[in-house]
């Protein structure tokens, strides 16, 4: 793996060797000492042309965790509004010796030029796209799923039984993820289906027409309109093992974004048809769990009583976020090399301490 | 008259139209004899080419061409882009308006016509504006520019769609009095906000706004509906879709004064070259599916579709070499359209070099009204014609490659691809603006 840019070039075996690493690397952040030596004398640039704090502090977490330098660039604008162009960015820091540049775009495609348009030596991690890829959420959200939805985690109420032993070399063959929301402007929706698909689970997209992109048809899952018979299990799938919520912008709302007129109706219709509340959890499967990725637009996508419910693993979501960047700049920066033995011992010490 | 207008060229052998092999004698600016092949005299003042083996067409026209000044030089000079007009094998080119500043008065469009003239690599036809600053509003001074020095005769907002009906009306009703046509780029603005490729498979996929079918289909729709209502004539700029191709199936069945282009990109890249994110193949209209290429090739075939025009956009790497949504729309293609019709339409034997003669020449004349007049284009190859004749070699291959071609912008999207033809001399009027495959600057070859 030389770049992180999109899930659809993950093979199972390489997601599956993405998730044991996140595993170790979670382990590791139990210990009163978090940080590991790994990737010291390594530069991490985060390079952020759109305003996304949590992202942008789970990545630095990360990079910090295992000892690399962190440069935080926030470049405000791009060669639309007439600032630096990308290229002469990629410039600077290739010639400030970036080790792996994580960018955060606007522009779909912008990650991918920066790998392949021969400015820079750094691997790129692609942290979001446009509406495009957003490959490490859907990491993150695999390794969620896979530790409730193996051996004890799919017994007794959700969210009570992670299973990480259950969990280490497993794959999600089998199980029943419905994504719901704004598919059509979500990277986090395209980026689950392709690793969700990978890694054997079934994916169902539960989305107002008006939301769905067209070509859809050609994606490796099911698509319905109707959230009630989904979680009912009515649907092609049957019962849902997950529900992940998608977070709806405002201006879709209006249509003050680009794409002409607003997507729907109302907020109070949309809530109404497509909102995850306490009735709709109702319907769901004793172990089924409830996703979001944040930030949550709580009484419009998704309600308090859902959002703050024990099915909800919203918040451990964040913490295994760190884990997955943790696992992908260390396979992107140190798992080739001959260094990994002694990083695999670090870990094993870190964890076993 | 320069010297050159009246060098005595005899095309030794050569193959009008595909045909069987005759010498073409060119002088004093016209086709003086057809004769035998081998037949022609040839003495000290005659310059004769070996045109063995080589298909002669009649110098081609552009109805779509974008050179870019004045405004935007460092892109392409009226100039460079004659040249690589010229190196492409044609002879006449319709300068699109939308300069800067835009070509909406007679002084702009005189001013691009001189230049053009003065350039002397083919015959420049302004198209003039149909609306004030391409604004879509009021319309521009139409009847002035048909009356200028530059007779201009098409009139386009091309890059933007005159997507408000009722000036469309106006338009198609004006340009009736001076025999003009309206050019229109259909693209529904609506449907198309912030888009940047076709809407499908594949942009959903990117990650990338969609650019739908419907949103050119609706408006040659309703295009065709008012040039029938009010009893003019329209043309239908870069048709690119299967259902565009139906509803001007249509529309010619019910008899509407209705002509459609196809671009040479169009007959033969799809979407799928979207995936690289690689802005060179970032184009308006959008690269479609691989069954809108059949469907344009299909009515190119059968007449549907009336001419291959260029819809030739250069522009500076700068604008080019950053991301896709960033980027500028267009590519080059003035010295690729050739090869590419032969590529996809006459290897493919879908039409005769006759046919091709027709597409690049005689129609787009003929829709331009410049098929008549002192500076005729798209004539016939006969005797007493004017001499506009491009030599072209369909035996040769060549690598395309966008530094070494003559355009002043190097986007090409066939960069590195193989393509079938080589243009290998151009005349306009007798004279030689091309030879050997290599330009005659006009100035040197006058002096």
């Amino acid at each position: 793996m030389r770049h992180l840019l999109s899930t659809q070039e993950l093979t199972r075996t390489e997601a599956i060797r993405i998730l044991d690493t996140s595993a170790q690397m979670a382990a590791t952040q139990s210990r009163e000492i978090k940080k590991l030596p790994t990737l010291r004398g390594r530069t991490v640039v985060n390079l952020f042309y759109e305003d996304s704090t949590r992202t942008r502090i789970s990545f630095e977490t990360a990079a910090k965790r295992l000892s690399a330098d962190v440069i935080n660039f926030s470049a405000k604008g791009s060669s639309v509004s007439k600032g630096e162009s990308l290229k002469d960015t990629a410039l600077t820091l290739q010639a400030m010796g970036a080790d792996a540049v994580v960018v955060r775009h606007q522009a779909s495609g912008a990650p991918h030029l920066l790998a392949h348009a021969g400015w820079l030596d750094a691997a790129v991690v692609n942290a979001g796209d446009g509406t495009h890829q957003h490959p490490t959420q859907a990491l993150l959200d695999a390794y969620t799923l896979r530790r409730h939805l193996s051996g004890t985690g799919l017994e007794g109420p959700a969210g009570s039984r992670p299973d990480d032993a259950a969990a280490l070399g497993a794959d999600l063959a089998g199980r029943h993820v419905a994504i719901v929301g704004d598919v059509l402007h979500s990277r986090v929706a395209r980026s689950n289906v392709h690793l969700l698909h990978t890694l054997g689970a079934h994916v169902t997209l539960v989305s107002p027409p008006t939301l769905l992109p067209v070509g859809v048809g050609s994606w490796p899952c099911a698509v319905s309109y109707d959230l009630d018979g989904t979680l009912a299990g009515h649907g092609h799938h049957g019962g849902v093992d997950a529900v992940m919520m998608l977070r709806v912008q405002r201006e879709r709302m209006s249509g003050s974004g680009t794409g002409g007129g607003a997507f729907f109706p109302n907020p109070l219709e949309y809530a109404r048809k497509y909102g995850l509340d306490a009735r709709r959890l109702r319907l769901l499967d004793e172990h089924a769990i409830v996703m979001h990725p944040g930030p949550m637009n709580r009484g419009l996508e998704i309600s308090a009583q859902a959002a703050d419910s024990s099915r909800a693993v919203i918040v451990e979501q964040v913490a295994n976020g760190v884990a997955v960047r943790m696992a992908v700049l260390y396979l992107l920066l140190a798992g080739t090399e001959d260094t990994r033995t002694a990083t695999d011992t670090t870990i094993e010490r870190a964890t076993t301490s | 008259m320069t010297s050159a207008e009246t060098t005595t060229y005899v095309l030794r052998g050569a193959r009008p139209l595909g045909g069987d092999p005759v010498d073409l004698v060119l002088a004093d600016g016209v086709v003086a004899r057809v004769l035998p092949a081998g037949a022609a005299p040839a003495d000290d003042a005659t310059v004769v080419v070996d045109a063995t083996g080589l298909v002669a067409l009649p110098g081609l026209v552009d109805l779509h061409t974008h050179l870019r000044e004045p405004g935007r030089e460092d892109a392409e000079t009226i100039t460079s882009g004659t040249r690589a007009a010229a190196a492409g094998g044609f002879t006449a080119v319709h300068a699109m308006a939308n300069t800067t500043p835009v070509a909406d008065t007679a002084g702009v469009v005189e001013q691009v016509w001189r230049i053009g003239r003065d350039a002397g690599w083919v015959d420049v036809h302004p198209v003039g504006a149909v609306s004030v600053g391409l604004a879509g509003a009021q319309l521009a001074e139409l009847g002035a520019m048909a009356d200028s020095a530059a007779r201009v005769r098409v009139f386009s907002d091309d890059g933007k769609c005159v997507a408000d009906p009722i000036l469309m009306r106006r338009a198609l009703e004006y340009v009736k009095a001076f025999d003009g046509v309206v050019a229109q780029h259909a693209q529904e603005p609506r449907l198309t906000e912030g888009a940047q490729m076709n809407e499908g498979v594949v942009s959903a996929e990117l990650g990338l706004a969609g650019w739908p079918a419907v949103a050119e289909e609706a408006i040659i729709a309703r295009d065709v509906l008012l040039a029938e209502h009010v009893g003019s004539r329209l043309h239908v700029c870069h048709l690119s879709t299967a259902g565009s191709v139906e509803i001007v199936r249509w529309a010619k069945a019910r008899g509407i004064d209705v002509t459609a282009e196809v671009t040479p990109h169009h007959l033969v890249l799809t979407d799928d070259l979207a995936r690289g994110y690689d802005p060179t193949f970032k184009v308006n209209p959008p690269l479609r599916t691989a069954a809108d290429v059949e469907a344009v090739r299909a009515g190119l075939a059968d007449g549907t579709i009336d001419i291959v025009a260029t819809d030739h956009a250069p522009h500076t790497r700068e604008d080019k070499d950053c991301e896709w949504a960033a980027a500028a729309f267009g590519m080059t293609g003035l010295e690729t359209a050739l090869s590419v019709v032969q590529d996809t339409m006459v290897d493919t034997g879908r039409i005769t070099w006759a046919d091709v003669a027709r597409v690049l020449s005689a129609a787009p004349a003929r829709i331009g009204r410049i098929e008549t007049g002192p500076s005729a284009q798209g004539r016939p190859l006969a005797e007493g014609e004017p001499a506009n004749v491009t030599l072209v070699d369909p035996a040769a291959r060549r690598v395309v490659d966008g530094a070494e071609q003559v355009t002043g912008s190097d986007n090409t999207p066939f960069q590195g691809r193989e393509l079938p033809g080589r243009v290998v001399a151009t005349f306009l009027r007798g004279r030689a603006t091309v030879l050997d495959g290599e330009p005659v600057d006009p100035a040197e070859v006058g002096a």
